[in-house]
């Protein structure tokens, strides 16, 4: 009588998992291509494009002063730093002094624009790795912050918020005093995150050591903003290369120390606090006078080109202008799109953990589809 | 009822004369009346002088190149640039400077020879690769310019460093040097359609994997080619060139 060898119960052959484009861990329209072994993860493909609008080739066929809202749909929770960002390249572009006061108005901008993205990161990326309750408390304080926009310019989610020179509005009256509740609100507010989750013990097992990766690797991948700093290096465009009137207030960079997801998550509630302290020194400090400086009417910038970065919440965006000198319209309008340079990086940090893993690293490098695809 | 009947009937006698009342007054306009008529006939062309038709302006000529103005006097080179010009001297085709920024623009065979002593050279020491990107200027000869933007977080300071290239000519990728470049340089692949070669994974990234032609170029209409490109490059070219030369006569 003839014995077989007994099969194998499984196949044991590399399994292909197509994980998105429509995934609700995916932070949109996402797509990533798994190989695994069991469960964990041995290679990656991440697709892009699906959101692909071509905002730069349509931005090169607009007025300069008609693209401040066409930056407004990249990174959609976070438009008033991409608004900063692109005036203040053709700023530089023109060498156009912008007043004071106008630079003030930004930087609370800026920073409460941070604060908004970094409540949703904090509540989507909580929700990603099952903490649902941190979901409702960030949302309602970025409700806040909606509401203090929605009163400065109108609109809650793309503010068209600046101009090319200094800004569409002055403050409305009472509203310096409605941020100053707002950062108390806040102050009170992050003390409940952290209850939450920083000494949880779900959260620690999921985050601590998972996507670990080191300074010199971090910066050689090109990774920015907090995802960069939780990695221990101190890169952050508003110390490096102060811009708005950033050089004039007292704040810190928070960094980590061991490059994981935990670290990220800290830097980035620490940066929570750092804004809080911006925007109480520029409201307190808050300079009289105009709010636009001499700009022409027809903006039309000397030919050269420029690159200019300013720190949004995800990281370094960048903007190359080209000016041919003559059109009404840039002749090469470039992003360098935070999103996309930590995006690029997620295909080293998932390598070698669990599936379960892939969800909680998304959230982590904290990535907005409309900027990557642009 | 009655009352509804005779508003009825009088209504439908009514509009009958409105009809007619109407089509007379429509026709009104359409007639030049009779005082006016003499002096505003247009077919009259001994009398009025035709009015020159404002002829259609030729639009500029596309722009050539960048500007890239040299630096001014005044403003002094900083250190790791007069070390690559002794370092690298014959690469070096030109030193720009504008609004703050340097930009140093290369020959493309020792490109890689630039940036390599770029990152490592202690007082560049450029570790981190913003952006790499190119711009498009059809005039030219070698059409496209590939800009590097770097940075140092060391010394925090930026240099940008540029090639320029023709539609198929190699440009080597820095993606050994920077890993960064990987995406950067495969967006500028699909956008543009620069030939890097080197390149670990040179696939589109954000374009469709089976789109012909590269969007971001400056003669890729803004609207799109529409269905036809995708399904017969061939007949969308003929096409278009068919609707060029209208457009030109």
């Amino acid at each position: 009588m003839k014995i077989e060898a007994p099969r194998p119960m499984f196949d044991t052959s590399e399994l292909v998992l197509n994980m998105g484009p429509q995934h609700p861990s995916t932070h949109g329209v996402l797509r990533i291509v798994l190989r695994l072994d069991g469960e964990r993860v041995v290679d990656a493909d991440i697709v892009v494009g699906y959101l692909h609008r071509g905002i730069e080739k349509l931005c090169e066929n607009r007025d300069w002063s008609q693209i401040i809202l066409l930056t407004d749909r990249m990174d959609y929770v976070a438009a008033a730093s991409s608004n900063l960002g692109y005036c203040e390249t053709v700023e530089k572009l023109m060498s156009v002094e912008v007043p004071r006061r106008a630079q003030y108005i930004r930087t609370i901008l800026g920073e409460l624009q941070r604060i908004a993205s970094h409540c949703l990161w904090l509540g989507t990326h909580a929700m990603d790795i099952g903490a649902m309750t941190v979901f409702l408390y960030a949302f309602r304080e970025r409700e806040l912050i909606l509401d203090l926009f929605e009163e400065y310019c109108g609109a809650r989610l793309t503010y068209n918020a600046t101009r090319i020179g200094g800004l569409p509005l002055d403050i409305p009256p009472g509203w310096d005093k409605k941020v100053r509740e707002f950062c108390d609100i806040m102050d009170s507010k992050l003390g409940e995150y952290e209850t939450l989750l920083t000494h949880n013990r779900i959260w620690l097992e999921r985050t601590k050591g998972i996507g670990v990766i080191d300074g010199p690797e971090a910066i050689a991948m090109g990774l920015c903003g907090p995802t960069l700093r939780g990695s221990g290096v101190p890169r952050d465009v508003r110390k490096d290369e102060p811009y708005a009137a950033y050089d004039e207030f007292d704040f810190e960079v928070p960094i980590g120390t061991e490059g994981d997801t935990y670290d990220r998550y800290l830097v980035r509630l620490e940066e929570f606090r750092q804004s809080l302290r911006i925007i109480r020194q520029a409201i307190d400090g808050l300079p009289e006078g105009p709010i636009v400086g001499k700009v022409p009417r027809l903006i039309k910038p000397p030919a050269g080109e420029t690159y200019h970065a300013v720190e949004s919440p995800k990281g370094e965006i960048g903007f190359f202008i080209a000016s041919d000198g003559r059109s009404t319209n840039p002749y090469r309008f470039r992003v360098r799109p935070p999103s996309f340079c930590n995006l690029q990086g997620l295909r080293r940090l998932i390598r070698g953990h669990l599936v379960a893993d892939v969800v909680a690293l998304i959230g982590s490098i904290d990535i907005v589809l409309g900027e990557v695809d642009r | 009822m009655p009352g509804v009947k005779v508003r009825w009937s009088g209504r439908s006698g009514l509009n009958t004369e409105d009809l007619m009342s109407d089509e007379s007054k429509s026709e009104k306009p359409t007639n030049p009346p009779p005082s006016a008529g003499p002096q505003k006939v247009p077919p009259v062309p001994s009398t009025s002088t035709p009015k020159p038709v404002p002829k259609a302006k030729a639009p500029p000529a596309a722009p050539t190149g960048p500007a890239d103005p040299a630096p001014p006097e005044d403003v002094s080179e900083p250190g790791f640039l007069t070390q690559l010009r002794t370092a690298h001297g014959t690469a070096i085709q030109k030193v720009s400077y504008w609004v703050g920024d340097w930009s140093v623009i290369v020959s493309l065979s020792s490109l890689l020879d630039v940036v390599k002593y770029l990152r490592d050279a202690p007082d560049a020491a450029f570790d981190y690769c913003s952006d790499v990107t190119a711009t498009d200027w059809p005039p030219r000869d070698q059409r496209f310019d590939v800009i590097y933007c770097l940075y140092s977080t060391r010394h925090r300071h930026r240099v940008r460093i540029k090639v320029h290239a023709a539609e198929d000519e190699p440009v080597p990728s820095v993606t050994d040097i920077w890993p960064a470049a990987n995406w950067l340089e495969r967006e500028v692949y699909d956008l543009f359609g620069v030939n890097f070669v080197g390149h670990p994974d040179r696939r589109r990234l954000l374009m469709p994997d089976e789109w012909q032609g590269h969007p971001q170029r400056k003669d890729y209409p803004l609207e799109g080619p529409g269905e036809l490109l995708m399904e017969n490059p061939q007949d969308w070219l003929r096409l278009r060139n068919i609707r060029d030369e209208a457009e030109i006569e």
